[in-house]
């Protein structure tokens, strides 16, 4: 009884900070001629209805590709096209091919900040609610502190309801995809992290563990009878479900190339803005951008990015324990964050679902992982994301102090991190927070204090990188046994 | 580097509440405000611009200073810091400024007032009962903390319709506090300052004058509980007159060496407003209303009355206007006043001949506020906060008053729906209501150990469900949306003040029918 009462006031706590947040402007707002990622959505649920399928992705006189041009796998478009069924029958001037572009509305902006609301209560927030209390150890009210903790998250929630973005869908998907991984339903979670794939390209982040954790059981279940059997099976599900979201595209190969060619921009270069990863940040030093050749840079940095996944990958291939996929989860992603090509700051979110779900037993590296992850998103809201990210804190602090913590204390202690680095750390996004919104940059520097959060964000997430490899790699031996070891 | 140390978890909770409900207030400053919003940036210009004998003539705007003067001198306190974000808005003649920054400003000032809130909840939390065996969150104080600080009712009305309630109320929890901890002389002073601030808590005035007068001023007691008429001291009610008398002097002083007191006056209290607000607050006089008019229709079908007769139904048009009466005799202001004053008078009697320390102080209060509620000229749905904030700390200690506070909060902050009408807040609305419902419901259910609602109530409650749906989803899509716009309003109205009615009675029949748990006639 208790526990449902709970339950109900953590969901409509995140559902008022979320929808809160949604009073805010959206991203390109009132900024023709281009305008912003909410214009690209509503330009995606035009083009999905009122062209043909196989038009969707080609450059014709009705869809001009520099304009928005659809660059995510299919599962978004047919979303969009359900959004604009819905958009037609309340107002079809939101969808009309050619003349709605730019349509701005605070009607229009309603509808839109609910088809994100509707999906997150459809997909992100159940999910993470069986995450927590099936794949997660403690009370039950602990299991709802952590549920709390990882829906207030602001990262994605800027993101989606501020800057205006789909990715609880894809992130939803994924975290199905993790649960029914948990719980041994195999087929069910790979089908559900297919579809994340299919919605979003980025998700090839997190493909890596999925891919070894799923072989690694293969093989441990013997490579002869049960084990072919369950890849077999797997892998029949996986290619299915690929064709049938694929399916329209199919009947010409060049469609596919089409596809693809959109959804990995090869030509973009190395990266574009101020992003907090490795090449943006040498790119201070040394101008990698122009001094090197593109396809050097990209064999380059596919090089380290494999480099750096490597070792994490082989040991869960080796060891396929849901402790051992949720680290690996947190290093594949940050390593391709880190290392990878055409990074945008919104990636970030990628490693930083698998690092909410770590929360339970690695907090303090959990919450320092999410705040600069937030800080780092900072440019868009100021003053919220400042409030968001120390009221996360004061909440995971008393939540962390509602449950019992000698466990994850002790598991923490034990891999020397002390307190004082990370107070240093807040310190630090503090002075860095108030003098950026503050202070005007000198001249000579005008981008001086994105780059400087963007070094500081990466300079972090180098250390977190070789910090979750190194508990994915040595598994202390005072970790509590993880239920369900699969 | 181990992080919660036995220290923290005790008083980290409050810490952890009350930034996060200052959180969601952050969050919700880009929301709807009301014309509230442009009353106070207007005040803010009139104090700053203006030289304090033309505050209460200036008429620039339709917004006149309607609050005494303490308020406007902390309207000009504010004003000085609104300087340092937005010039324009101290221009008297910007009617309907609201560049960004001011409206950051503002809503800055409610949050950060608010701070005397969080204090005031500090200091009743340490007045309650503790008992040390409970887990954290069934224990009363953090019960009594969430109720206050996450209070439905005062988010929706400070933060995003627009007002400074949050520091008002934090002021009149401090002084009951005060009176609690028996340094009733502050409590005196705070509640002065308070009426000097809003003079709407002039509705609880006869509370605190009864009770300091009968437990500060007899200093003693007989045996039985009545008083002790010897124990009279001189000293102490001048000392109590003379607090009162300099708040007073200090508030209204230059405007009586104005000679500007009856203009101020006449500010304070504009009676020509009509018995009912635009929107009826949910009280007697909206039954009242309603049985007119049921009456009157049923009359024209009877042909007992002519149609010609009757005056056209404007009372719910949306202006605020004086109405007669068809069937029932008309209401005047006297009427309401003699009617408040005889709802209230046995719960002051009762505190006089039997007073029961704070509790009983807190209890009366409650009832004044109520009563005054209900039977007031002109009450504003807003007024129904003044009864349900002090209920919420009834609320934690006793099992009636709780089953009180259950129905009344539900009831009340249903009613204060019709606040927020755009669509971008329903969402928000609802949200709110809920978390703040199901929190009340299930903390007190869990404190009290057993059901606290009869089934009778529980109906009632949750036929607030189908309103709920009928007002704010069915009824827009009904073509009488635009004929007779004011029906959902009319119904949220009636049958609000039936709930509302009924906490009314149920509070007098547990203060007459209790027997005084505490020792009789203990004034501490």
């Amino acid at each position: 009884m208790d526990n449902w009462s709970l339950v109900s006031m953590c969901v409509l706590l995140g559902l008022t900070t979320r929808w809160a947040v949604s009073f805010n402007s959206y991203s390109g707002a009132s900024k023709p001629p281009m305008f912003g990622d909410y214009e690209a959505q509503r330009h995606w649920q035009e083009v999905a209805y009122n062209l043909p399928v196989h038009e969707w992705y080609l450059n014709t006189t009705d869809n001009n590709l520099s304009y928005w041009g659809l660059d995510y796998p299919p599962l978004t478009a047919y979303h969009s096209l359900l959004c604009a069924y819905v958009a037609k029958l309340i107002n079809p001037a939101w969808v009309e091919l050619h003349t709605s572009r730019g349509y701005e509305s605070s009607s229009h902006k309603l509808f839109m900040r609910t088809t994100v609301l509707i999906a997150d209560i459809l997909l992100y927030i159940p999910a993470v609610f069986l995450y927590c209390f099936y794949l997660s150890n403690g009370s039950s009210k602990k299991k709802v502190a952590t549920a709390l903790c990882i829906l207030l998250y602001p990262g994605l929630i800027l993101i989606d309801y501020g800057h205006f973005q789909y990715n609880n869908v894809s992130l939803g998907l994924a975290l199905w995809g993790v649960v029914g991984l948990g719980s041994g339903w195999d087929l069910l979670g790979s089908l559900a992290f297919t579809l994340a794939l299919n919605y979003k390209q980025m998700e090839l982040y997190h493909s890596l563990p999925f891919f070894c954790y799923l072989l690694g059981k293969c093989i441990k279940q013997g490579l002869v009878g049960r084990g072919l059997f369950l890849l077999l099976k797997i892998s029949l599900s996986v290619l299915a479900t690929f064709a049938l979201c694929w399916l329209p595209f199919l009947s010409e190969p060049q469609q596919v190339l089409q596809v693809l060619h959109r959804l990995f921009p090869v030509a973009r270069g190395l990266f574009e803005d101020k992003v907090a990863n490795t090449w943006c940040s040498l790119n201070v030093l040394i101008k990698i951008k122009t001094l090197i050749l593109t396809h050097f840079c990209i064999a380059f940095s596919l090089a380290l990015t494999f480099l750096f996944v490597l070792p994490s990958s082989i040991k869960l291939l080796t060891k396929p324990t849901m402790w051992q996929f949720k680290l690996a989860l947190v290093n594949s992603s940050l390593a391709f964050f880190l290392f990878s090509f055409q990074v945008h700051e919104k990636s970030i979110l990628l490693p930083a679902l698998p690092v909410c779900l770590l929360m339970n037993e690695l907090p303090l590296m959990a919450t320092w992982f999410l705040l600069v992850s937030t800080f780092r998103l900072r440019r868009a809201f100021r003053t919220v994301t400042k409030i968001c990210g120390a009221v996360l804190l004061a909440r995971n602090k008393s939540n962390l102090s509602l449950c019992d913590l000698s466990l994850s204390a002790v598991t923490e202690t034990a891999l020397f991190l002390p307190f004082v680095q990370f107070g240093i750390s807040m310190a630090a996004m503090a002075v860095l927070s108030t003098a950026s919104a503050a202070l005007e940059p000198p001249a000579r520097l005008p981008d001086l204090f994105p780059v400087l959060v963007s070094i500081f964000s990466c300079m972090h997430f180098l250390a977190s990188l070789l910090y979750f490899n190194f508990v994915q790699l040595t598994e202390p031996p005072s970790r509590r046994g993880q239920k369900k070891t699969n | 580097a181990v992080m919660a140390s036995p220290m923290n978890s005790d008083s980290g909770w409050f810490l952890a509440l009350a930034l996060g409900v200052s959180f969601i207030k952050c969050l919700l400053i880009n929301a709807y405000h009301s014309t509230d919003f442009e009353v106070h940036r207007n005040w803010l210009a009139v104090t700053h611009s203006m030289p304090v004998s033309k505050w209460y003539y200036e008429a620039t705007s339709e917004w006149t200073l309607d609050y005494p003067p303490f308020f406007a001198w902390f309207e000009y306190g504010l004003s000085h810091v609104a300087a340092y974000f937005d010039k324009e808005m101290l221009v008297v003649r910007n009617l309907n400024y609201a560049s960004p920054a001011t409206v950051l400003f503002q809503r800055l000032s409610v949050i950060v007032t608010d701070v005397v809130f969080i204090y005031a909840i500090k200091e009743c939390c340490k007045c309650l009962r503790e008992d040390k065996g409970k887990e954290l969150l069934w224990k009363p104080s953090f019960i009594l903390a969430t109720l206050l600080l996450w209070n439905f009712g005062l988010i929706i009305v400070d933060h995003i319709h627009f007002q400074y309630n949050g520091f008002l109320f934090g002021v009149l929890l401090l002084s009951v506090a005060r009176h609690f901890q028996s340094r009733h002389l502050e409590g005196a002073l705070l509640f002065s300052v308070l009426l000097n601030l809003k003079h709407i808590y002039l509705y609880i005035a006869p509370a605190y004058g009864v009770f300091l007068l009968r437990c500060f001023c007899f200093t003693q007691s007989k045996t039985d509980g009545s008083v002790h008429w010897k124990s009279f001291s001189p000293f102490r009610f001048v000392v109590l007159g003379s607090i009162v008398l300099t708040t007073f002097a200090l508030s209204f002083g230059p405007f009586i060496a104005l000679g500007q007191i009856p203009q101020v006056l006449s500010r304070l209290f504009p009676f020509k407003r009509g018995l009912c607000h635009a929107y009826w607050a949910p009280n007697v006089w909206a039954l009242y209303n309603i049985v007119d008019k049921v009456l009157s229709m049923l009359g024209v079908k009877l042909g007992m009355l002519d149609i010609n007769k009757l005056p056209k139904a404007t009372m719910t048009g949306g202006l605020v206007q004086e109405f007669q009466h068809t069937v029932l005799p008309s209401v005047s202001p006297l009427v309401t006043l003699i009617c408040t004053l005889l709802s209230i008078l046995p719960a002051l009697f009762h505190m006089w001949y039997r007073p029961s320390g704070g509790r009983g102080f807190l209890r009366c209060i409650v009832i004044c506020a109520l009563g005054s509620f209900m039977f007031g000229w002109h009450v504003h749905e807003k007024a129904i906060l003044m009864a349900i904030l002090p209920l919420s700390w009834l609320a934690v200690e006793h099992r009636e008053d709780a089953r009180t506070f259950l129905i009344l909060s539900t009831t009340g902050h249903f009613s204060l729906f019709p606040l927020l009408f755009t669509a971008q807040e329903l969402p928000i609305k609802i949200l709110l209501m809920l978390l703040f419902t199901i929190f009340s419901f299930t903390s007190l259910k869990k404190l009290f150990r057993g059901r606290l609602v009869s089934s009778v109530e529980a109906t009632y409650l949750l036929g607030l469900i189908p309103l709920a749906v009928i007002c704010e989803l069915v009824y827009p899509l009904t073509p009488w949306h635009h004929t007779l716009p004011f029906i959902p309003l009319l119904l949220t109205s009636i049958y609000c003040a039936l709930g509302v009615t009924y906490s009314f009675i149920r509070l007098y029949i547990s203060l007459l029918t209790v027997p005084s748990t505490t020792s009789k006639g203990k004034c501490q």
